[in-house]
Parts: structure tokens; C-alpha cells; sequence
């Protein structure tokens, strides 16, 4: 962060742009407040502020937005503990979504569909045209031993992945600045996206089951499959919190995070620690995306690497190597994601996102919860 | 002077804790530029007043180029540079002393612009340059070497040497592109060629000049160091350990090439923490410890100040 | 500083007298660090030798194997028949090659001035090309074109346009961006070029630009651009003339009129290349230099190197920009996919293949990028499949996998061959980590391009010293410095 600092000069001319930033956050707040509560104040050029907008369309942009949110942030966690204890953003990451997302899907077709179709086919997560998801039941209702089972086999592959990639490529390179590795983990996404395709094919495709997926519960319409992720996503990351307060292991990644050096001094196993990073690391990536799958339905070989840049955002707004910050980082990037649809269409909602993360870079690259706590 | 309360207990900070070094004069001096520099002030201040000071930061000895007031960092809760001022005269080799983590390094940065000071003010050449960056300050005349060499490594010891010196036309972009005006820097090259040959010779590294700084050995790149600082032509160097890891025999060369260019009309502010090198060769030694200022004076006072043996004798230990 | 400069630096005559004389030892440590890859760095020196280290002999040789390959590829294709059609076929594959050599050379070489010169990691390439083609069509596609939504204005005002606007945009993205940290300004890049990607692909943008100004971006349906210039020296005078000797030769006409844009491109990347050598050996390249290897070392000597950045930061996306305008522009119509940031880790990979920081390498890079990385799997893939009759390929992995257990490798190969275009993408990743790993200063190794405007090596006449190496203790055998001087400079200067 030295040279960082070094070129920082003149903070005074950063209070014109927060300031700026406060009173559009301010408006856009009572925006939807006059728009929930329906007024309407006509401004220039058939502009207006304020609107209409029902309650439930809101809270459903707002549960969009946390379940997003959790996935991003989940996915976040670790890329931001690679980022901050082994010094370099990992490009892949995005990938070992992908990943865990085919490979447990692969796991819980062949289980609820077994006998339906043949292993490989299922295995390979529909690759070929077959039975349709729907006839093969992959369910929460239908099917939750088999959901249950591809959560860890989406886990347990995205680990062996991962650390065999450490071992290979990123081992002998422990000693080299972080723009080497960064290269090198650009090289990693290629190779495993692709590897992906070639096995699992380019098709885009449904893989769950949607029969009775979205129910009523005390009056409220929700989608089973989100639940389940929001379920699973909060145990994790209280678990994640946990591991990390309360485990000797959890101290000395902590110590890692803070002072690489200061830790070698003090005899900490480095590389155990950097080998457990990237268990955890890759273990929740993993989850993250087959729980994103659980909850969009379809699966293609780059669902990853699209959430990369996304994921970044999260963990840069959330300041680098907090997994709180990842968490909060994750939920304001997925809320920013489906909130902003209320002003501005689809198409620019992502950029929305991206742009958000450009601003804390340029005006707080410490990230906005950063100082809070780390971890 | 009614109006900008930070000014004024800025003003008051200098006021009550008088420096070491300086008359009444000076100090009032510092308190008119603190004012001066902050730019409502410069804009409301009664004319007269405001002339006055710019007359008297021009009038700033020549002698004195470089003060320093009440310096401040804190990194954290750490005060790393605790209310520091001296001042280096012209033409001297001043040294800068003290057992490591003194704030000597710290101390540097703040001059050289590489950190900004908390409080406290650099002046330099009769202006003031508080929180200048590096490469203002650099173009003022005000040239460091760092603790670890910090060579370029991937560049030739001849192209670190043809890149110091300052106001070459050829860094205009438009310049060293565009067909025709490419004469002017090709000429202005070409003299910049032979003082980077002088200067290798004069550092005896000319028989390295084609390597890649990056092989050269630690007592090597000190010297490549020195050679690209004075290359810019500067009226005082910063020379940030130069002896450090530099073998006896070398380090003796250094030395001679220092006093060489003293001699010359060089200033230099030395920061060291062999204690019998400062002896021997600076006109001046200032004595920091755990980041303040413990003595100042001539080596033989220092040497015989009990509160600067106790803090070596102290310091020698951690 | 070792062996290979040396030699490939040839013999000089010049040699600068230096005051060493204890010549041709080479062993100091970058000698050992090159070991594993000695069979690579033989074989590197060999080249070097025999071309005497000039740039323009190792672009050409490069290029000449590429063309050997290639035309042995379609040789072999065509059971080495030489018919019209095996010629028409070689010529056509050249042409394509050259086409896309010659179009990342221009992308390689602006990114080499941002990362490979001054340290700045900018991946949003795509971004910069995208800004650059999608101004050049809209000011000069023709209003009446089908479709067509630009303003008509000459191509040259479109083509510089186009420039300036992703100069622009670089300016805008460089004033706050230059203060991060290298990972920083790649992550802001990449956000940068896929918010670019995201406007282009809008249709509510482009129909509200529409209605509003006449013209738009067409979203995701793309954009219409104006032909290639080229293409109308063929509809009359002797351009016609000549195409009809050839096509009469029995040459396909679409060979002969792609082969004329082509040579634009090529004399672009000639130009891009004398630009760029200017800029490094100069003044303002050394800066360049010095501020990718030590920013603070360079601003304590007094340079402001904010200015520097953002100066090289204009300079490189503005040639992004007429990379992307010479390349995707020259399609007659362009849209938002052409720009995914694969297209910036392509250019990426073609730096890092030729060694950033050196622009001939830069070339060398994208040459061998398209031929070895690019084409040539599709290539051989396609003859593979042509030579050996592998019959239909399984539809999936699985079907693929199965029959190997029954020691039956031909599905295998089947759906390797039906799926290489992955397999390549897979290549390009181990590719890149490899060469991370093992040689991160690229194929032609540290290759010394000095950056000043005159020849360094030459000492004022009358200093030269009686040798004093050995003088003292702790210096090195100096043992490279007297041959390995700045050869590379040589014609760009003084003499």
C-alpha cells in the first residue's frame, strides 16, 4: 500500500466528490421513498421525481439484491483471503465457481436421476439433450438428499481443484510480485474455463426442477430454492466468522492477512496457512456457485467468470482481506445490482455495479468497511 | 493575524517551543510563512504584512538553505518524528545521527516529500515545501539517496545517469517524436552524454556504465546512487546511509568523492548511524533519539554530551 | 546482462572502447538463473547469431517460419498437389495470417508502451478498441447505408476521430486511476472495458441516441461501418487493371483486394513501431523506463511522473483505439461481442510471448500469438480431421471418455478434434502460466533497448581511462559490459 500512499496527495479535493456522492445517495433514497409512498413531482422534460412503485415490487428488488448479494459475497470471502494473504488478485476465482457449480451439479443430477438417464450424462450435467430437468427432479422438495450431497461434492471438487492448482502453478511462484501471479491466474481462468467447456460442452442449459420450487409461506410467495441458498450461504459465513475467531488456524490466517513477515518471525507455518486459504477459499467458491445455479436454474460453462468482476466489486468496496467486508461488500454490490433497475434499465444495471466499484477504488481504495475489523 | 484559527496555533506551536538552533528572528520568519503558505490568509492579510513576509522568506540567508520546524509524523499511534528542527548550512557535510529506529529515515521522507509530516514545516532555499511531492522538491535543488539503494534495476548504470538531470527537452513527448524537432534533444543528449561520463569517472564506476544497474554489487549502487543524485545538479543532497554495506576500502572512496564535492560548493545532510564516520567528517552533528531531537552541535561536543553517549550506550543494546 | 546479448549483439567493430579488457567470460548470475531453459536459450543464441541480433531480420525470420508452417499445413492438406487451388488456398492463409499478425502487432505495441514501458497494467484493451471503432462508424458510416446510422464525414476524420476519442477516454479513466496500485488499475480497466461493452450492447441507449440525434449504436445488432478505402482502387484505373491480370493468372479476387488492406495494416504497424522506438529512445522514454522500475526513485530525481502516466496513458489507448479501428473496422460491420476482454488477454498474450518492454518483441510476440496460438490449432486440427478418418464424434465427453477404457482412443481424439477450439483456449492458459513461471521476460529474453536518443556507449574522446577494473574488492568481472552495449540503438540516432 506504500507506493499508494506515496501518490496520495491532496485529500482536500476528494471531499467535492463524497460530498457529491452523499447527496445522490440522499436523493435516490427519497426517491423511492415518494415512489413506495406514491408521489409524484414532475420535473423538466417529462422527467419526474418520485412514482409509483408497490411495496412488493420493492421488497422483491430488495430480496433479488440480498440473494445476489450472498452469493457474491460468499464467493467473496475467498478471494479476498487469497487477495490479502497471498498478496495478489486471483483472476481464476471466478472460475473455481465455475467449477464447483458443474461438478456438484454433476454429483446431484446423477443422484436424483439415477436410473433416468445414463451416469455420463448426468454426470456431465446435461450435456446432451436427455430427460428433461424437470423429469429428473433435481429439487429441494423433490430431491434434498440430492441437493444436500452436491453442496459437498461441489465443495470437496473446487478444494482438490484448487490446491492442485497451487501446487502447480502457484507454489513455485511464492516468491514473485503479485502482477506475475496475477498473469499466471489469468492463464489458470483460461485453462480451467476451457477445460470446463471441453468437458461439460457449451451448452447452456436448465438443471433444476421447478415443480412446487415456489410456495407460500404465511402469506408470503417465496422461492424455495432462494431460501435454501440463504440458508446455506449464512451458516457458512457463520461458520467462516467462527473458524476464524475462535481456531488457532483462524489467528494465524488473521496474522497472515495483517503482516506476512511479522508472521514468518513469529513461526507461523506459512504454507499451512496458505494451503488452508485456499481450502476455505475454494471450498466456499465452490458452494457459491452451485448455490447461484440452484437459484437461476440454468447452467453454461462462464457463470463464473461473469461474477468475477462482481465479486471483485464486493470485496473492494468490503476492503481487502476482511471477510466481513467481503459480506457487506457483497450484499451492497448485489442490492446496487437490483435496486438501481428501479431508475435505469437492465441493460446498464451491471455497469451500475462496476461503476460503483470504481468509485471506491478511486476515492477509498482502503474500502468502505474496511478499519472495522479484519479478518 | 485574527483569522484562521489553525494558522494560529500553528503559529503558537512554533512560538512556545523555541528551536534549538535559531534566533527570534527566524522563528517569527517560520510563523509569517506558516501564515503565508495557507492560501485564505495569503489573500486576506493586510498588504503590507503579506509583502513583508515573502520579503523576508526571499531574504532567508543563503547560508541556511535548508530549516526545519517542529517536524511530526505518527504512523498509528507510533510518534515516529517527535518535534524536530535544525537547520543545514550551506557547504557543510551535516550528519544526522542516532540508533536505529531514531526517526532519522522518517525524518528524510518528510524533507524529501516522500511522507508528509503531521505538523511542522521544510523550508528550503528561503520557501516553504511542506507536503511538496517528491519531484517538486527534487526540482527545487533538494536531492536524496535512499537507506536501501534503490537503483533501477532493469535500466543500463549509463541510462540511470542520463535520467536525473532535470529540464531536458527531450521529455517533452512532442519533441522526441516529431521529425524536426528531434535536433535539439539529440544536441542536448549528446552534452548530457559527456557529464554522465564525467560523473561515472569521477565515481570510478565508468567501467560498469553499460551493465544493468540491477547487477550491480550493494557498495556499487550506492555509489550509482550518489553519481544519478548529483547528476540533477542540487544545491544540497539528502544522503540517506551512504556507507551502509559498503566495504571499508569504498567506503573511504565515498567519503573522499563527499568532501570532494563539498569542496565544490555541495551541501550535504548525512544520515548515519556509525558514530565515528560522523565524527570524523561533518562540520555539524545532529542527534536524534526515539524521534526526537537530543543534541545538536560540533563533533566534539557531541562527543563529549552525556545525554547522546547514555542514548548510544541505551541504544547499542536493543 | 548475459550471454545471449552478448552474442546476439554480434561482432561489433564498434564496440564503444570501454575499459575492459578481460572480455568473454560471460558468468555472472543471470547465467545461472537462465540454466534450466538452456536448451531453449541454445537454440535462442543460435538464432541470434545468425541473424546478428537485428530486429528487423528476427521479425522477418519469425514471420518467415510462421509462412512455412502454414504453407506446409495446406500443403499437406492438398496431398501436396500444387494446383491454382492449393495456391489460391496458401495465399489466402497467409493473407489472413499476416492480417491478424500485423493487427495485434498494433494492440501489442500500444499495450507494451503502457505495461511494458511504464508499468501500467491497463486490461481494458478491448474497451479502448471498442471506443475507437464505434466513433470512427458513427462519424463516418454513411446516413444512408442500410441501417446505417453514422454522420458520413471522411474516413480519415472518422479514423482519427476514433483515435481521439479513445485517447479521451483514457485521459478520463488516467486522471483518477493512475493514483492505484498496478492490481487496482487492472481491475478498474477491466470494469472500465465492460462498462464500454455494456453501453455499445444497450439497444434502449442506441434507440434513444437514434431518435434523438439521427444515429446510434445499434446495441446489440451492431453497427454498420464504412468499406475498406482499399477495396474501391480495384473499381477502375490500373488497380482494376491488375486484378484482372491476376484473377486472369487464376488468383481468387477477394485474395487480391484483402491482400491491399492488408498492407495498410501492415504499413500501420511499420509506423506504430518507428512512432514507439521514438518514444522509447528518447528522454521521455527513459522516465517511461524508470518509473515502471522505481516511481519514487524517479520522482526524487525531480520528474513528475503523474504527467508521464497520463501522457503515455493517451498515447497507448488512442493506438488501441486505431488497432481496433485498422482490425474489427475493417469488417464493414462491428458489434459489442467483438470486444469481450478475451480480446485484451489475447494482446496480452502476445506482449508477454515477445518480452514487454521491447517493442520489436511486441511484434514478434503477436506474429507468433496468431501463428502458433491463434490459427495454427485450428489449422491442424483441421488437417487431423481431414488426414484420419475418424468418423463422427461423440456428442459428449462422456462418449468420448468411454471407449478409452476400451483401449479405443479414436472417439477421444474425435471430440478433442470437434472441440479444439477449447483445447486452445486451454493452450493459451498453460501458455501464459509457463511462461509466468519460466520465463516471464518473454521469448527473446532481456533484450536492451536503450532509451536515449543518442548512442550511450560512446565516451567523450580523450577520457578513456587506463582499465581499472580490479581495483576494487567488491566489484563484479565487468566482464559483458564492453560488448553488450546498446547495439539495438543503432540507426535510431546520431551517427
Amino acid at each position: 500500500m506504500g507506493a499508494t500512499k506515496l501518490l496520495d496527495r491532496g485529500r482536500g479535493s476528494r471531499s467535492l466528490p463524497l460530498l457529491l456522492a452523499w447527496l445522490v445517495g440522499i436523493l435516490l433514497v427519497l426517491d423511492i421513498g415518494a415512489r413506495l409512498a406514491g408521489v409524484e413531482i414532475p420535473l423538466a422534460a417529462g422527467r419526474t421525481f418520485g412514482g409509483s412503485m408497490s411495496v412488493a415490487q420493492f421488497g422483491g428488488l430488495v430480496w433479488n439484491g440480498v440473494i445476489v448479494g450472498l452469493i457474491f459475497g460468499l464467493a467473496g470471502i475467498g478471494l479476498s483471503m487469497t487477495y490479502s494473504i497471498l498478496n495478489f488478485a486471483n483472476f481464476s476465482h471466478g472460475d473455481l465457481i465455475t467449477t464447483g457449480a458443474f461438478t456438484g451439479w454433476g454429483a446431484a443430477l446423477l443422484v436424483s436421476g439415477w436410473g433416468l438417464a445414463e451416469a455420463g450424462t448426468l454426470l456431465l450435467v446435461r450435456a446432451a439433450s436427455g430427460p428433461s430437468p424437470n423429469e429428473i427432479g433435481a429439487s429441494i422438495i423433490q430431491a434434498p438428499l440430492a441437493i444436500a450431497i452436491g453442496v459437498v461434492v461441489a465443495a470437496v471438487a473446487t478444494v482438490l481443484v484448487t490446491v492442485a492448482i497451487d501446487r502447480v502453478v502457484y507454489r513455485p511462484m511464492r516468491d514473485r510480485g503479485g502482477i506475475a501471479l496475477l498473469i499466471a491466474s489469468i492463464g489458470v481462468a483460461l485453462g480451467l474455463r476451457y477445460v470446463v467447456q471441453f468437458v461439460f460442452g457449451s451448452r447452456s442449459r436448465g438443471v433444476t426442477a421447478t415443480d412446487g420450487v415456489r410456495t407460500t409461506i404465511a402469506g408470503v410467495s417465496v422461492n424455495l430454492h432462494e431460501l435454501t441458498l440463504f440458508v446455506v450461504a449464512l451458516v457458512l459465513m457463520g461458520g467462516m466468522h467462527l473458524l476464524l475467531q475462535r481456531t488457532k488456524l483462524g489467528t494465524a490466517m488473521r496474522a497472515m492477512a495483517d503482516n506476512k513477515d511479522l508472521a514468518l518471525v513469529t513461526g507461523i507455518p506459512t504454507e499451512r496457512v496458505v494451503t488452508a486459504t485456499w481450502i476455505l477459499g475454494g471450498a466456499l467458491a465452490g458452494v457459491a456457485g452451485y448455490l447461484y445455479v440452484l437459484e437461476r436454474g440454468t447452467i453454461e460453462f462462464n457463470i463464473g467468470w461473469f461474477l468475477l468482476l462482481f465479486i471483485f466489486a464486493a470485496v473492494i468496496l468490503g476492503g481487502i482481506g476482511s471477510i466481513y467486508g467481503a459480506i457487506a461488500g457483497g450484499l451492497v454490490i448485489g442490492l446496487v445490482h437490483e435496486v438501481s433497475l428501479v431508475w435505469i434499465s437492465g441493460d446498464f444495471n451491471a455497469a451500475a455495479a462496476f461503476l460503483i466499484m470504481v468509485i471506491v477504488l478511486l476515492y477509498r481504495p482502503e474500502g468502505l468497511f474496511s478499519g472495522v475489523t479484519t479478518a | 493575524m485574527s483569522k484562521d484559527a489553525d494558522a494560529g496555533e500553528e503559529t503558537d506551536d512554533v512560538g512556545v517551543e523555541p528551536a534549538v538552533d535559531a534566533d527570534a528572528a527566524t522563528i517569527a520568519d517560520a510563523a509569517g510563512t506558516t501564515n503565508a503558505a495557507s492560501e485564505e490568509n495569503a489573500s486576506t492579510a493586510p498588504e503590507t504584512q503579506d509583502s513583508r513576509v515573502e520579503r523576508e522568506a526571499a531574504e532567508t540567508p543563503p547560508d541556511v538553505p535548508l530549516q526545519v520546524r517542529n517536524l511530526r509524523k505518527t504512523f498509528g499511534g507510533i510518534v515516529a518524528v517527535d518535534d524536530v528542527s535544525f537547520a543545514v548550512e550551506a557547504g557543510t557535510i551535516t550528519g544526522l545521527i542516532g540508533p536505529n529506529g531514531a526517526g532519522k529515515s522518517t525524518t528524510f521522507d518528510c524533507i524529501a516529500g516522500a511522507l508528509e509530516p503531521d505538523s511542522g514545516s521544510v523550508r528550503f532555499n528561503g520557501a516553504d515545501v511542506t507536503g511538496f511531492r517528491p519531484d517538486q522538491i527534487a526540482t527545487r535543488g533538494l536531492v536524496r539517496t535512499f537507506q536501501i539503494a534503490r537503483e533501477l534495476p532493469e535500466m543500463t548504470v549509463l541510462e540511470n545517469l542520463m535520467l536525473a538531470p532535470t529540464d531536458q527537452v527531450g521529455e517533452q513527448l512532442w519533441r522526441s517524436v516529431m521529425p524536426g524537432a528531434r535536433g535539439s534533444v539529440i544536441d542536448q543528449e549528446r552534452e548530457l552524454r559527456e557529464r554522465v561520463w564525467e560523473t561515472l569517472e569521477f565515481f570510478e564506476i565508468d567501467h560498469l556504465a553499460r551493465q544493468k544497474a540491477g547487477a550491480l554489487s550493494g557498495g556499487q549502487r550506492k555509489l550509482l546512487e550518489m553519481a544519478r543524485a548529483l547528476m540533477t545538479d542540487p544545491d544540497l543532497l539528502l544522503l540517506d546511509e551512504p556507507l551502509a554495506g559498503v566495504n571499508p576500502t569504498l567506503e573511504e572512496k565515498l567519503l573522499d568523492r563527499i568532501h570532494d564535492l563539498r569542496d565544490q560548493g555541495y551541501t550535504f545532510l548525512l544520515v548515519e548511524h556509525d558514530m565515528d564516520v560522523i565524527m570524523d567528517h561533518c562540520e555539524h552533528v545532529i542527534v536524534m533519539h526515539q524521534g526526537s531531537l537530543l543534541a545538536e552541535g560540533p563533533p566534539t561536543e557531541i562527543r563529549s554530551n552525556e545525554q547522546v553517549i547514555d542514548a548510544y550506550l541505551g541504544g547499542s543494546s536493543e | 546482462m548475459s550471454g545471449e546479448d552478448r552474442i546476439r549483439d554480434g561482432p561489433r567493430p564498434d564496440g564503444g572502447g570501454s575499459a575492459d579488457s578481460s572480455g568473454s567470460v560471460g558468468g555472472d548470475a543471470d547465467d545461472v538463473s537462465a540454466g534450466p531453459e538452456s536448451v531453449a536459450d541454445v537454440l535462442r543464441e543460435a538464432i541470434a547469431r545468425a541473424f546478428g541480433g537485428h530486429d528487423l531480420a528476427i521479425v522477418l525470420a519469425t514471420l518467415a517460419s510462421i509462412y512455412g508452417l502454414f504453407t506446409l499445413f495446406v500443403l499437406v492438406a492438398n496431398d501436396f498437389e500444387l494446383t491454382t487451388n492449393t495456391i489460391n488456398a496458401i495465399a489466402s492463409t497467409l493473407r489472413l495470417l499476416t492480417f491478424f499478425a500485423a493487427s495485434y502487432a498494433v494492440l501489442a505495441l500500444a499495450l507494451n508502451l503502457h505495461w511494458g514501458y511504464t508499468g501500467l497494467f491497463n486490461i481494458g484493451v478491448a474497451g479502448f478498441m471498442a471506443v475507437g471503432v464505434y466513433t470512427m462508424g458513427l462519424l463516418s458510416t454513411p446516413p444512408d447505408a442500410t441501417s446505417g446510422m453514422g454522420l458520413g464525414l471522411p474516413l480519415p476524420v472518422g479514423v482519427l476521430g476514433g483515435m481521439i476519442a479513445a485517447g479521451l477516454v483514457g485521459l478520463i479513466a488516467a486522471l483518477p486511476a493512475l493514483r492505484l496500485e498496478a492490481d487496482y488499475l487492472a481491475i478498474v480497466t477491466l470494469g472500465l472495458s465492460e462498462i464500454i461493452r455494456l453501453t455499445m450492447n444497450s439497444s434502449q441507449l442506441s434507440s434513444w441516441t437514434v431518435s434523438t440525434f439521427g444515429f446510434g449504436t445499434g446495441g446489440g445488432s451492431g453497427l454498420n461501418l464504412p468499406a475498406r478505402p482499399t477495396d474501391a482502387l480495384f473499381d477502375g484505373g490500373a488497380g482494376e487493371a491488375l486484378l484482372t491480370v491476376l484473377t486472369g493468372a487464376g488468383i481468387r479476387r477477394s485474395i487480391v483486394v484483402d491482400a491491399a488492406y492488408t498492407l495498410v495494416v501492415v504499413a500501420f504497424v511499420v509506423g506504430v513501431y518507428w512512432l514507439l522506438s521514438r518514444v522509447g529512445a528518447s528522454p521521455f522514454g527513459r522516465v517511461l523506463k524508470a518509473i515502471r522500475d522505481d516511481e519514487l526513485v524517479a520522482q526524487s530525481l525531480g520528474k513528475d511522473t503523474r504527467l508521464f502516466k497520463i501522457k503515455v496513458f493517451i498515447v497507448g489507448c488512442a493506438l488501441m483505439g486505431l488497432g481496433g479501428i485498422l482490425w474489427q473496422g475493417s469488417y464493414g460491420y462491428v458489434n459489442p461481442n467483438s470486444f469481450r476482454p478475451i480480446v485484451t488477454f489475447y494482446v496480452f498474450v502476445a506482449v508477454i510471448i515477445g518480452g514487454s518492454g521491447s517493442n520489436t518483441g511486441s511484434i514478434v510476440g503477436a506474429i507468433l500469438f496468431v501463428g502458433l496460438l491463434f490459427e495454427g490449432p485450428r489449422q491442424f486440427g483441421g488437417i487431423v480431421q481431414n488426414a484420419m478418418d475418424l468418423g463422427s464424434a461423440p456428442a459428449t465427453f462422456a462418449g468420448a471418455v468411454g471407449p478409452l477404457f476400451g483401449l479405443d482412443p479414436i472417439p477421444f481424439l474425435a471430440y478433442a478434434l470437434e472441440n479444439i477450439s477449447a483445447l486452445q483456449f486451454v493452450l493459451l492458459g498453460v501458455v501464459l502460466i509457463v511462461i509466468m513461471q519460466r520465463r516471464p521476460e518473454g521469448v527473446l529474453g532481456h533484450r536492451t533497448e536503450t532509451a536515449a536518443a543518442i548512442d550511450l556507449g560512446v565516451r567523450p574522446e580523450g577520457n578513456a581511462p587506463a582499465a581499472r577494473s580490479g581495483e576494487e574488492p567488491t566489484s563484479r568481472p565487468d566482464t559483458t559490459a564492453a560488448a553488450d552495449h546498446g547495439g539495438e540503438t543503432g540507426g535510431d540516432g546520431d551517427e
